[in-house]
C-alpha cells in the first residue's frame, strides 16, 4: 500500500473497489478449488474401496486355493479403471504377493506388503493413493488387496480449475475496472469540479463562479455548502469593495477641502503679510514726524505716549512677522538631509552674539552632533530656543547656555540648557500654547509665538518637545526630530 | 548726482505720503513722480495713455515698485517693462510691505534689481529711503549710449 496518500482520487476509489472485488473473487476460487480437490478425492477413495471389495470378494477363491491366474485375472478387472496404477493381491502375513497388475510395468516395484492386522484404509500421498481391503472369509482374514492409483487426473482437474478461475479472474478484473471506473466517476467527478472551482476563486480571485452537482449525498452537501461559502465571500468583497470605494471618495473630498482651505489659509496670511504691515507704518512714521516736527508744541507726558503708540506698532510688527513665520513653517515641505547641529547651533550663537555684543554669554556646543532633519526648519528651531536661553539668562552675572543631546536617554533628545530665570514646572503645559507667556513684557520681550513655531516644527518631523526648569534655576529644553522607535 | 526723476509705484495714500517725507529726511533731492497703480506707471514709462507724448527715452533713474497695486500688480508691471526694450534696462527696486519668499524670488526671476521691505520703523524707514536714494541716484550707473538689442531678456 505504498504511497496510497500520494494517488488521486479517482485511483484510490478505483483501487478500493478493485481490491474489495477480486479479494472476494480469489477466495472464492481458493474455497472453491479447495472444495473441488477434496470431494474430488473422497470420491476416488470411494471408488478405489468399492473397486477393491470386489476384488476383495473375488479373491476369496483363489486365495483359498492359491490359484495365481485366477487371481491375476481378477486384478485385470481394473483395466477399466484409468487411474489404476497397480495392484496386487498379499495373502497374510506373505511379502510375496498371489497376483499382479501393473498398468505401467515400471510401477510394478513399488507396491509393498502390509503390514500389520489388515484393514481397510486409503492412504494419501504426494501423488499417490493406496487402498487397502482386507479378504473376509468366514470371519477371518485371508489376504490383503492393495491398490495403487495415481493422482494426475486431480492435478490435472486442478489446473483445468486454477485456469478456468484465472480466466474468470481476468475477465472479473476488467469487468469490475471498468464499472467502478464509471461509478467513480459519480464520486470524482462531482470532487474534481470542486477543485477546479476552488481553483479558479483562489487564482482569479473570481468569487462569481459556483460549482455545479448539488444534492442529497455528501458530495452534494459539499458542493451546497461550498457555494454558500462563495456566496458569502462574494458579498463581504463587495462589502469590502464599497467600503473601500467610499473611503477613498471622502479621503478625496477631505483632500479637496484640506487644499481649498490651505490655499484659502496661505492666501489669507499673504495678504496679511502685505496688509497688515503698512497701517502699522503709517501709524509709526506719522507718530515720528510728528514727535520730529511737532515735539515743541507737546509737553512730556504728551510725547510719552506717542512714544508708546510707536512701541506698540513696533510689537504689532513682531507679532505680524512671528505669526506669518509660524504659517510659513505649517507650509514649508519637509525635506530632511544630514544636518550637522553643532555647526548650525555655532552660527545661531555666533549670530545672537553679534546682534547683542554687549552681552558676554558662555555657549557650549558639544561637537559632532547630528540630525536627519530639515536644515532651515531645524535652524529656526535653534534660533528660537537659543534666542530664549540668550533672552532669559539677560539677568545673571554668569550666562551660560549649553546645547548638546541626551545619548544615554532613550530617544537621544537634543537639548538647549540656560541657568536663566526659569520657570515653575506647575506652568510647563502652557510654554507651548500660542501667545501664552510665563513672564512680563518689561522683564523679557517676546511674542509667545516662538515656542509654538518650535512645537509646530518638532511634530511635522515626528519628534516631541519638552522642557523642565525651575524658577531662578534655568531651563532645559530638549526635542527629538524622529517619531518614537 | 543724477537729475533724472525717481518713479514711485503707490496705491497707499500713507505709504505715499511716508515714502516721499523718508526721501526728503534722506536729502535726496531729485523729483519723485508718483504713480497710484501698475497701469499709470507703464503709461508714464512707456509715454503711452495719460503720458502720450512723454519721450520713453526718458527713464527713470529708479522705479520704487509696489508689489499690491490696484488693476497691474507690481510684478506684472515687472514683466511689461522687461518684455519691452525701452525699459528693459531700467533698475526697479521692489520696494513692499511682505518678504513672502515666492514673491521675492518671482520678482529676481524677472529681472528685479533690488528687494527691499519697507520697515514698519519709521526711523529705520528713513534709513532704507537713505541708502536706495544713495545708492541709486549716485552710485549706481545706468545703461546710456547703447541702443537697445532686441529679443527677450532670458
Amino acid at each position: 500500500m505504498r504511497g496510497f496518500g500520494g494517488l488521486t482520487i479517482r485511483r484510490k476509489l478505483t483501487s478500493i473497489s478493485m481490491l474489495s472485488s477480486m479479494t472476494a473473487l480469489v477466495s472464492a476460487s481458493i474455497v472453491f478449488l479447495a472444495y473441488d480437490a477434496r470431494t474430488f478425492r473422497e470420491r476416488m477413495a470411494a471408488r478405489l474401496a468399492t473397486e477393491g471389495e470386489i476384488i476383495s470378494f473375488n479373491s476369496v477363491t483363489p486365495l483359498l486355493f492359491h490359484d495365481g491366474e485366477a487371481a491375476t485375472k481378477t486384478l485385470g478387472g481394473l483395466q477399466a479403471e484409468t487411474a489404476v496404477r497397480a495392484a496386487a493381491i498379499f495373502p497374510p502375513g506373505g511379502d510375496e504377493p498371489l497376483a499382479t497388475y501393473t498398468r505401467d510395468p515400471a510401477a510394478g516395484a513399488a507396491l509393498a506388503a502390509p503390514r500389520g492386522t489388515p484393514r481397510s484404509a486409503a492412504l494419501f500421498e504426494a501423488d499417490r493413493l493406496t487402498v487397502l481391503q482386507p479378504v473376509q472369509f468366514e470371519g477371518r482374514s485371508i489376504g490383503t488387496v492393495v491398490i495403487t492409483a495415481d493422482l494426475r487426473e486431480l492435478r490435472a482437474r486442478q489446473r483445468r480449475y486454477g485456469g478456468i478461475v484465472l480466466v474468470v479472474l481476468a475477465a472479473s478484473f476488467l469487468l469490475a475496472m471498468g464499472l467502478s471506473r464509471t461509478v467513480e466517476r459519480t464520486i470524482s467527478g462531482p470532487l474534481l469540479e470542486l477543485a477546479v472551482v476552488a481553483n479558479r476563486v483562489s487564482m482569479g480571485k473570481d468569487y462569481s463562479v459556483r460549482a455545479s452537482g448539488e444534492g442529497k449525498d455528501e458530495m452534494g452537501v459539499l458542493v451546497t455548502t461550498f457555494n454558500q461559502m462563495l456566496d458569502q465571500i462574494q458579498k463581504q468583497t463587495l462589502e469590502l469593495e464599497q467600503a473601500r470605494s467610499e473611503l477613498e471618495r471622502r479621503v478625496d473630498a477631505r483632500t479637496r477641502e484640506l487644499a481649498t482651505a490651505n490655499k484659502e489659509l496661505e492666501a489669507f496670511s499673504y495678504s496679511v503679510s502685505h496688509d497688515l504691515r503698512a497701517p502699522l507704518r503709517a501709524i509709526d512714521g506719522f507718530s515720528k514726524v510728528l514727535l520730529v516736527n511737532y515735539g515743541a508744541a507737546l509737553d512730556d507726558r504728551g510725547r510719552h505716549f506717542l512714544d508708546r503708540v510707536r512701541a506698540a506698532t513696533r510689537r504689532m510688527s513682531e507679532l505680524i512677522d512671528d505669526l506669518l513665520g509660524l504659517a510659513r513653517v505649517g507650509r514649508k515641505d519637509l525635506v530632511r538631509r544630514e544636518v550637522d547641529v553643532s555647526a548650525l547651533a555655532g552660527r545661531v550663537a555666533a549670530e545672537l552674539a553679534r546682534r547683542d555684543a554687549h552681552r558676554a554669554v558662555r555657549v557650549e556646543i558639544t561637537d559632532g552632533l547630528c540630525a536627519h532633519a530639515d536644515p532651515q526648519l531645524l535652524t529656526i528651531v535653534l534660533e528660537n530656543l537659543m534666542g530664549n536661553a540668550w533672552k532669559f539668562t539677560g539677568k545673571v552675572p554668569a550666562a551660560c547656555i549649553e546645547v548638546s543631546q541626551d545619548r544615554n536617554g532613550a530617544r537621544g533628545a537634543f537639548y538647549v540648557r540656560d541657568n536663566g530665570a526659569g520657570f515653575d514646572m506647575a506652568y510647563a503645559d502652557k510654554l507651548f500654547g500660542a501667545f501664552q507667556r510665563l513672564h512680563l513684557d518689561s522683564d523679557f520681550e517676546g511674542t509667545g509665538i516662538g515656542l509654538v513655531t518650535v512645537q509646530r516644527i518638532v511634530t511635522r518631523h515626528g519628534g516631541q518637545v519638552w522642557a523642565e526648569g525651575a524658577v531662578g534655576k534655568g531651563a532645559t529644553f530638549y526635542f527629538t526630530l524622529e517619531p518614537k522607535a | 548726482m543724477n537729475e533724472r526723476p525717481i518713479l514711485l509705484v503707490e496705491d497707499n495714500a500713507d505709504d505715499l505720503e511716508l515714502t516721499t517725507l523718508a526721501l526728503a529726511e534722506a536729502n535726496i533731492t531729485n523729483p519723485v513722480v508718483v504713480a497710484t497703480n501698475g497701469v499709470e506707471a507703464l503709461d508714464y514709462l512707456l509715454g503711452t495713455g495719460a503720458h502720450a507724448g512723454r519721450d520713453a527715452a526718458e527713464q527713470p533713474v529708479v522705479v520704487l515698485l509696489d508689489i499690491k497695486l490696484p488693476l497691474l500688480s507690481g510684478i506684472d508691471v515687472l514683466r511689461r517693462m522687461r518684455e519691452d526694450e525701452r525699459t528693459r534696462r531700467t533698475p526697479v527696486v521692489m520696494l513692499t510691505s511682505s518678504k513672502e519668499q515666492v514673491d521675492i524670488a518671482a520678482t529676481y526671476d524677472l529681472g528685479a534689481n533690488s528687494y527691499v521691505q519697507k520697515p514698519v520703523d519709521f526711523e529705520n524707514f528713513v534709513v532704507a529711503a537713505r541708502q536706495l536714494g544713495l545708492y541709486w541716484t549716485v552710485l549706481n550707473q545706468p545703461a546710456e549710449g547703447v541702443p537697445p538689442r532686441t529679443g527677450s531678456p532670458r
